[in-house]
């Protein structure tokens, strides 16, 4: 199959308008004859089910938490990129393209891009209107901060839980669908296959996760909206349940899987502490608009550190090195997170990590306390204030902005961040690839749709701070509705798709199939025993850098560790029952092929781009080497083992944008 | 430090639970309660049993997922944290660590410490929302400044995670804490006022239905909530219903 983008003619600036104007529309009474399928319930799931369903289709939606407002986009942190430049510093619909597709890494499809940050503005003024409780300033007008890679203040947050607010606007929007009865929702209830009906999407098998219990559910459209992979890593910045099976399910039924090696390693997180640790924290990037992040300068400085003999508060300005300030003075502390997470891995390997381990480094806030301290002195008429004072008055604007973020912060490592520099490290957060989408955010199943994370298509090979709430709500609310109405229009005589055909019988059988041989196989090891293995290769071989022979052992040990897991498994309990390691044992088989995948990917692409290290291809002072033959999109398509999968290209075309060098320097 | 962990295990709704007595050592300060709990799990299976269900997610204190009810305190002794967040370094070796599921009528529990707080989401259904729709034709988000004082007063109702702590921690169960933080969010900001009346009607008439007590302010449940959920919001949501009612 021919992948074709389906993006349309015309200027960057028309697409989308004209796409409109043009689109099929399904009348409001047709509208009540169509079923649509949602898999997950975060910003994407959630403003997409709401905004379906406002239009008149029966939505049922689908998560496997207890409730849609758990859905992992609650975790996110620091806020939400808008091209509204209220603070009149230059910000523009363009500027937001600009920065999103160069900080992919020129990775990313125009033409999404572009839509994106067209419907950026809308997101807020839906939100506000929803009640979300945005920051402001003191004359009552929203307030904004500035993230990695940009350089105005276009990013809108409420305190260090930005997601929390907006999925929590998404999950009202849903329940007064939910009320009406316009959206059914199936909570506790995780989807294991997708169903194809005459080539066309059609419904799912999902299986009850408090009973046991298989269900058919059929729809004139599937949409999926599962979120990311990062916890093929086993550990990440994801919540614990966040998995791979949605995407994968539709991918082993004929989506093409995009760019599964371009993963997010965010750089400012909590650094590990034992073999225990069942998942990492992330310390938001807006702690970066504050903080400046160093190590020491000289070795002798790290040893006295690691044995305790000297604080890092006691260490001479002279004697540390700033060394994203000093790489990169354009930017500074706020490059983009690729950069910065290859900065820190580049000084650690050095010998220059701070902590037991070697692996953290410092995020202090000491300036920062003096700079609010004096203007809050100012402010207040203070005259000859002491360095006490300063230091308090600061510290109390600090905790203004952040204080959630160092109250979790202490939490964890027991340590207080406003006395002593916050310890950091990158850990895998976000993943760029996933299921492949034309411009209608249709995958290459005709009526199955990805949306949000599991889809590909606007982060290039690094996604900016920020932009992911924009994607999701901008999928859900404002482009999925039109795209998906452009083809349901064709189904409004094709009246409720039945659940007794053999497509479904099948579908099922394979499901059960696999649930049966799960609960009997009574082997030797746990579900985690695998996925800490899989985690562990993926984090050596596929982590921040990446070269051939490591990714074609990794490739190798995976296929290893698959076959194991497929004969040694042990899964306690029945399948009629709350099962959680059922469930898991799943997510985990599914994980195990997807790492493979993502292995053969990173092999393939003979080039760095964003978050996408290959060690052969760097520049001279260690940056990423982009390659002109790369300028494409890995699509593939499932043939049996992942070792089969055949690579498609879609090749990327920017007829708007320069592609240059990518500096922050 | 080793411990003993007295658990509550229960195999599915409609069975009798009874508490199970467990050991584990080498638990480390450092870990996560949860992380404790993922440790004796995977002890319990290696000896082929089934492992204690729990419900958790994020890991990171946001998703309001986790609830176990700790040596008779929701999320544990310490202040400001749910479960996930409590670390061992709270407990000291020998302890013995009693751990229950929410106990509140509107409950029930699941399977071990899994219980359904489907109760919390009909509430929400009743009128937890402002009536508007997605168009991308609503007013620009800056033409009506909202003081900042009351935008922040909104934001500290709205941070509320929807646990349930609230409801385990107190003694006539009640939801009070939960609907008085959602109907304070919107009745402190412009965009809540047209449906007010409504909102906290229907609101609090579900709450009722599904069999939450109601409040006698004691005040457990602000001391134990993890987001720091203000009893004052208990005080507005009241005072919007009585303007509702007159």
């Amino acid at each position: 199959m021919a992948l074709d983008s389906k993006v349309p003619q015309g200027p960057l600036k028309d697409k989308w308008t004209d796409y409109k104007n043009h689109i099929n529309l399904v009348n409001p009474a047709n509208k009540r004859h169509i079923d649509v399928i949602v898999v997950g319930t975060g910003l994407a799931g959630g403003s997409a089910s709401a905004t379906l369903a406002e239009l008149g289709y029966n939505v049922k939606a689908f998560a496997y938490q207890d409730s849609p407002r758990r859905a992992h986009s609650i975790a996110a942190q620091g806020g939400i990129n808008a091209a509204k430049n209220y603070q009149g510093d230059g910000d523009s619909t363009y500027r937001l393209f600009y920065d999103t597709v160069k900080g992919g890494d020129y990775r990313s499809r125009e033409a999404n891009v572009y839509r994106l940050a067209e419907v950026s503005a809308n997101i807020i003024d839906q939100c506000v209107a929803q009640g979300v409780p945005f920051a402001r300033d003191y004359g009552g007008l929203l307030d904004n901060r500035s993230f990695g890679g940009v350089l105005v203040s276009r990013t809108f947050y409420a305190k260090g839980q930005t997601g929390q607010q907006l999925l929590l606007g998404a999950y009202s929007a849903m329940n007064r669908q939910i009320a009406r009865g316009k959206i059914e929702m199936f909570n506790r209830h995780e989807m294991l296959d997708v169903v194809i009906v005459d080539g066309k999407a059609r419904g799912i098998i999902a299986r009850n996760l408090v009973t046991g219990e298989i269900e058919r559910h059929s729809a004139h459209a599937v949409v999926i909206a599962s979120g990311g992979y990062g916890n093929v890593y086993f550990l990440s910045t994801n919540a614990m349940g966040s998995n791979v099976t949605a995407g994968w399910k539709v991918h082993k039924k004929g989506a093409y899987f995009a760019n599964p090696c371009y993963t997010q390693i965010h750089p400012t997180c909590i650094p590990r502490s034992g073999d225990y640790q069942s998942k990492l924290t992330l310390m938001s990037e807006s702690l970066r608009n504050d903080g400046r992040i160093w190590v020491p300068k000289h070795l002798k400085d790290v040893e006295a550190i690691k044995a305790g003999t000297l604080k890092p508060t006691q260490l001479k300005e002279e004697d540390r090195d700033y060394y994203l300030e000093r790489r990169y003075p354009a930017f500074g502390n706020l490059v983009p997170r690729d950069v910065a997470s290859r900065a820190a891995k580049e000084r650690c390997d050095a010998g220059y990590g701070v902590n037991a381990t070697g692996e953290a480094v410092y995020l202090d806030f000491a300036a920062s306390f003096v700079r609010y301290g004096k203007e809050q002195a100012k402010i207040q008429g203070i005259t000859n204030p002491s360095e006490a004072k300063i230091k308090e008055l600061g510290q109390e604007i600090v905790r203004a902005k952040y204080g959630n973020l160092f109250q979790m912060y202490e939490k964890i490592v027991d340590e207080n961040p406003y006395e002593t520099p916050m310890m950091i490290y990158p850990a895998v957060h976000y993943t760029m690839g996933g299921v492949w989408v034309d411009y209608n955010l249709m995958t290459t199943i005709p009526g199955c749709y990805a949306i949000g994370e599991a889809n590909f298509s606007d982060h290039g090979a690094n996604r900016l701070g920020a932009s992911a709430l924009m994607q999701g709500l901008a999928d859900g609310y404002f482009v999925l509705p039109y795209t998906i109405g452009d083809y349901l229009a064709d189904d409004i005589r094709t009246g409720k798709i039945p659940t007794d055909t053999p497509e479904f019988e099948a579908a099922e059988k394979e499901v059960k199939e696999r649930i049966d041989f799960f609960i009997n196989n009574k082997g030797t090891h746990s579900v985690d025993y695998y996925h800490k293995k899989l985690g562990k290769i993926m984090w050596e071989e596929c982590g921040m850098s990446r070269n051939a022979a490591g990714l074609k052992q990794a490739i190798e040990d995976i296929s290893a560790l698959r076959k194991d897991f497929w004969q040694n498994v042990i899964v306690p309990g029945t399948d009629t029952e709350y099962n959680e390691q059922l469930a898991k044992a799943g997510r985990v088989a599914d994980f195990l092929e997807l790492g493979e995948l993502f292995a053969k990917d990173a092999l393939v692409r003979e080039e760095s781009a964003g978050g996408h290290f290959r060690e052969e291809h760097q520049t001279e002072d260690g940056e990423a080497k982009r390659m002109k033959e790369f300028q494409f999109v890995s699509a593939w398509e499932y043939k049996g083992e992942p070792k089969d999968a055949v690579l498609h290209k879609e090749a990327l075309e920017y007829e708007n944008i320069e592609v240059k060098e990518r500096s922050y320097k | 430090m080793n411990l003993t962990l007295k658990i509550w295990r229960q195999k599915d709704a409609n069975s009798k639970g009874q508490m199970t007595d467990y050991q584990i050592s080498d638990v480390s300060d450092h870990m996560s309660f949860l992380e404790m709990m993922d440790v004796l799990n995977e002890q319990i299976i290696n000896k082929g049993e089934e492992p204690v269900a729990f419900d958790h997610d994020c890991r990171e204190g946001i998703c309001g997922m986790c609830s176990m009810y700790i040596n008779g305190e929701a999320h544990g002794p310490d202040r400001g944290v749910t479960t996930c967040q409590l670390h061992m370094r709270m407990f000291k070796d020998g302890d013995t660590i009693t751990i229950e599921p929410w106990k509140a009528a509107a409950f029930p529990v699941i399977k071990d410490l899994v219980v359904d707080r489907s109760a919390f989401d009909r509430i929400q259904h009743a009128g937890g929302y402002i009536s508007v729709n997605t168009s991308g034709n609503t007013q620009d988000a800056n033409s009506i400044p909202i003081a900042k004082q009351a935008a922040d007063t909104a934001m500290d109702a709205a941070t509320c995670i929807g646990c349930g702590a609230c409801v385990a921690t107190c003694k006539n169960s009640s939801a009070m804490l939960f609907v008085g933080a959602k109907v304070s969010q919107y009745a402190l900001l412009p965009q809540g006022q047209v449906e007010a009346a409504d909102r906290v009607r229907n609101m609090v008439a579900q709450m009722d239905l599904e069999g939450f007590g109601n409040c006698t302010n004691t005040g457990a449940c602000e001391v134990e909530c993890p987001k720091g959920i203000s009893l004052d919001n208990i005080a507005r949501m009241n005072r919007e219903l009585m303007k509702a009612s007159i």
